[in-house]
């Protein structure tokens, strides 16, 4: 009675060994295989990031070449290029929302996290699959029907959403505000509901299936700090997005029902609406309570990435591990804290506007320790630059300069000149979209061996770093200057104000550096693509690295683990240990095997690895 | 008897809890986050003024009441599977379902007693949110009551019992939070009116 019972638990644990045949349609389409899902998220993030690149382009046109004529976009346009072949100024703004929700959403959110924590945690924690395979199968063609609807709302007579990304009320809010905020805002909100439905099931099932199913002698302290960073990244997405959903649905009765929430004393052509008693604050409250966290949600995944792939080419462990740890811990329970310094200009009490600097300015420490440690990981290092790591050294240059210009946002003082400026746009777009872009681009290079069973082409790769790297800095350093000068962002003209004539030129740079980038991404492009399919073949251990997901055979089935799954016995970041006969000992390899290079407490715990095979049930006791 | 255990158990998990009965409590706090945000909203946008009072209907004491009851019916049916008195568990079981559709009913009682008194769903905030709070909890309570159709299945099926109990015991806990949820929300609004 007790065994069957036992066996009970077993199946919840790891399902079977998924060894049947299955049909295309289970394999690829509605698979539950957490490599599969991970491969359909990289795959229509790298699509969303492919519209979002582009849509940049046709904005920064306008902004960089203001007399050109766009007659030449017509046949993808159609109508909205004018008579006179200009760009449609609302077209314009519809860009430049579409732009940031897609980026920001599509690409680094559910790209980045649901690419990089579906294929990761169960590899590098040593599990057959995640928790439960359905829910992540439903998480992922939940984002899946959002991504349609948002698509479809790029193709609708009356544009799409057009109110920012932020979709600030009353804007947001009333169809007559601008012909954005009709059918386009709407299907905006669904889309996003939906997005919000498949990011929550995909989080509660990275939380539960780290804390649960990690494989015997992987504690907390052996895990790989990626999936310290997914587990925060996912905490962070399950307690702010709630807070969206409640945005979200008060907007969307604001809308469709006449509830006054956010709406207040609103006169149109002279009529007066009958909405009174809203409070319009009261949603940048709301949103900010998770966009603030969001951004967290979109770096926390690439610092991650970019801790292994540091620590694994410089050949060294990761400089201050716990510290690592703490940090994100930090990150994660600051950004709760910090989302009003979004709302400066508000009109907010000056006192709490300066309780909220103080909050804002303690998250620059845990951010610097993390800079530190990358820095002091690569200090003397037998460093390695394969792609992945010139990337990830890209990542923690972009954080650096975009951090220090985070110090002055978080100010509320200089807020007040900076608000709204290009400063803001240049400090988000390298803080945060060029490092996470960065880190998971970082990422695709360093795992694509494992993802597809090929190595990437590494020439092709240096070209493309270069080609950002450059690129990025000549489009957003500029934007700096632009943005101290006062320039608003969002408007659809500089030529239109005397004022900010002289900085033509300057913005023309700007679009060429932003058209080499965008350029570069598709040398990224046709690299991923052939290496799919004609790439050399991988090696078992391409980057020598310890983690458990290259003790897998180089094409993992379903299951990942052919036999028994392999037990951790030390932490990930052995590498270059002095007296070892190679420079990295993957977390598999007992103490007991590597006598040459224990410390005197790792040869202690020798005596507990015997015990550990042998008497199943004590040490099981023993561990809870 | 221990060897068996040795054969079929993998030892040494750092942590064993089952991962649905964990998934099901993140679940629970995301609804938390979702009704932290209303009631936050809530006490923000009462701050600014403009506010209509109005007092709650006194019908929600009662179906406070029917709530709590169901609840001290869910945890019978629970104790009973654990016990393997199946005939307690399907009684008890059909008696949450039976308050449950009985506190949803009340609430609209709530809801008409509410439109009497002048308080609509469009018009000041004030209203609009005691609508939001009681409509939204009522969504949550039905995917609860649906959940407690699937356990009344599954136990006339048999498949629910003192070896096989995680069903019932997480259907359980999702009835309690619910019926916790709707002791905050009312203490909230009578608190904060």
């Amino acid at each position: 009675m007790a065994t069957a019972d036992i066996h009970i638990a077993e199946d919840i644990h790891h399902g079977d060994h998924h060894d049947q045949q299955q049909s295309f349609v289970t394999k690829y389409i509605f698979s539950q295989d957490h490599k599969t899902i991970a491969k359909q998220f990289l795959i229509t993030g790298i699509f969303w990031a492919l519209m979002g690149g582009l849509m940049s382009l046709v904005f920064r046109l306008q902004l960089g070449f203001p007399e050109a004529t766009l007659e030449w976009l017509r046949p993808i346009f159609g109508g909205w290029i004018t008579e006179s072949g200009k760009l449609d100024p609302e077209f314009y703004l519809a860009m430049v929302t579409m732009h940031g929700t897609i980026m920001i959403f599509f690409v680094l959110t559910a790209g980045l996290s649901g690419t990089f924590s579906n294929f990761l945690i169960p590899l590098q924690i040593g599990a057959r699959d995640m928790a439960s395979g359905f829910m992540n199968m439903l998480s992922y063609w939940f984002f899946f029907l959002s991504s349609v609807v948002m698509f479809i709302s790029l193709f609708i007579e009356t544009g799409p959403a057009s109110g920012g990304w932020v979709i600030y009320p009353p804007l947001s809010a009333l169809p007559q505000a601008m012909s954005g905020s009709g059918l386009g805002m709407t299907m905006w909100l669904i889309a996003m509901v939906f997005f919000i439905v498949s990011t929550m099931l995909g989080g509660i099932n990275y939380i539960t299936t780290i804390i649960n199913l990690r494989t015997r002698g992987m504690s907390f302290t052996r895990l790989p700090l990626t999936i310290w960073a997914f587990l925060l990244t996912a905490t962070l997405a399950l307690l702010s997005f709630p807070v969206l959903v409640a945005a979200v649905l008060l907007l969307i009765f604001d809308r469709s029902f006449g509830t006054s929430f956010y709406l207040s004393d609103i006169y149109i052509g002279g009529e007066a609406l009958p909405n009174s008693g809203g409070s319009p604050i009261l949603f940048q409250h709301l949103f900010w309570f998770l966009g603030h966290p969001e951004v967290y949600i979109v770096i926390l995944p690439a610092l991650g990435i970019t801790s292994e792939i540091i620590s694994t080419n410089s050949r060294k462990p990761i400089f201050g591990y716990m510290a690592m740890i703490g940090s994100l811990i930090a990150i994660t329970l600051l950004s709760f804290v910090v989302w009003a310094h979004h709302m400066f200009v508000t009109g907010m009490n000056p006192f709490l506007g300066s309780v909220f600097v103080l909050l804002t300015f303690i998250i620059a420490v845990p951010s610097a320790v993390k800079v530190f440690n990358y820095l002091t990981t690569l200090w003397r290092g037998n460093i390695i630059f394969t792609p992945a790591m010139l990337f990830s050294i890209g990542l923690v240059s972009f954080f650096i300069t975009g951090g220090v210009t985070g110090l002055f946002l978080g100010n509320a003082a200089l807020d007040i000149q900076l608000h709204d400026t290009y400063f803001v746009v240049a400090h988000f777009h390298i803080v945060m979209g060029s490092a996470a872009f960065f880190g998971m681009v970082a990422g695709v290079y360093h795992w694509f061996p494992k993802m597809f069973g090929r190595m990437m082409d590494a020439r092709l790769g240096y070209i493309h770093f270069w080609m950002s790297f450059v690129g990025i800095y000549s489009v957003f350093f500029p934007m700096h200057y632009i943005g101290i000068a006062g320039f608003p962002r969002r408007y659809y003209s500089f030529t239109n104000f005397d004022a900010f004539n002289s900085y033509t030129d300057l913005n023309a740079l700007i679009t060429i550096a932003a058209f080499i980038t965008m350029a570069a991404q598709f040398i990224f492009l046709f690299n991923f693509f052939y290496s799919i399919f004609r790439g050399r073949k991988a090696p078992q251990n391409p980057w020598r690295s310890n983690t458990l997901e290259w003790t897998a055979p180089i094409n993992p089935e379903h299951g990942n683990w052919p036999g028994e799954i392999p037990t951790v016995y030390r932490w990930p970041y052995d590498y270059s240990k002095p007296g070892a006969k190679e420079d990295f000992i993957p977390q598999n390899i007992p103490f007991s095997e590597t006598s040459e290079s224990n410390l005197p407490n790792e040869t202690e715990s020798i005596k507990l690895e015997g015990f550990d095979k042998k008497d199943a049930i004590v040490v099981d006791d023993t561990e809870e | 008897m221990v060897r068996d255990l040795q054969i079929v158990e993998e030892p040494g998990r750092p942590v064993s809890m089952e991962p649905k009965k964990f998934a099901l409590w993140l679940f629970i706090v995301t609804i938390v986050m979702l009704f932290a945000a209303f009631t936050s909203a809530y006490i923000v946008r009462q701050a600014e003024g403009n506010w209509l009072d109005f007092s709650l209907p006194s019908i929600f004491y009662w179906n406070t009441g029917i709530l709590l009851l169901s609840s001290v019916t869910m945890q019978w049916a629970y104790n009973s599977a654990k016990r393997d008195d199946l005939k307690n568990v399907k009684t008890a079981i059909f008696l949450s379902i039976v308050l449950g559709i009985g506190f949803l009913v009340g609430q609209i009682f709530g809801w008409d007693m509410l439109v009497d008194d002048g308080v609509f769903f469009v018009g000041n905030p004030s209203g609009s949110f005691m609508y939001i709070f009681t409509g939204l909890h009522g969504v949550h309570l039905i995917s609860g009551i649906i959940f407690i159709i699937i356990v009344l299945i599954a136990t006339i099926k048999y498949k629910v019992h003192s070896k096989n109990i995680l069903l019932i015991e997480m259907c359980n806990t999702y009835w309690h939070f619910l019926d916790a949820l709707w002791v905050y929300l009312f203490v909230f609004l009578l608190l904060n009116r």
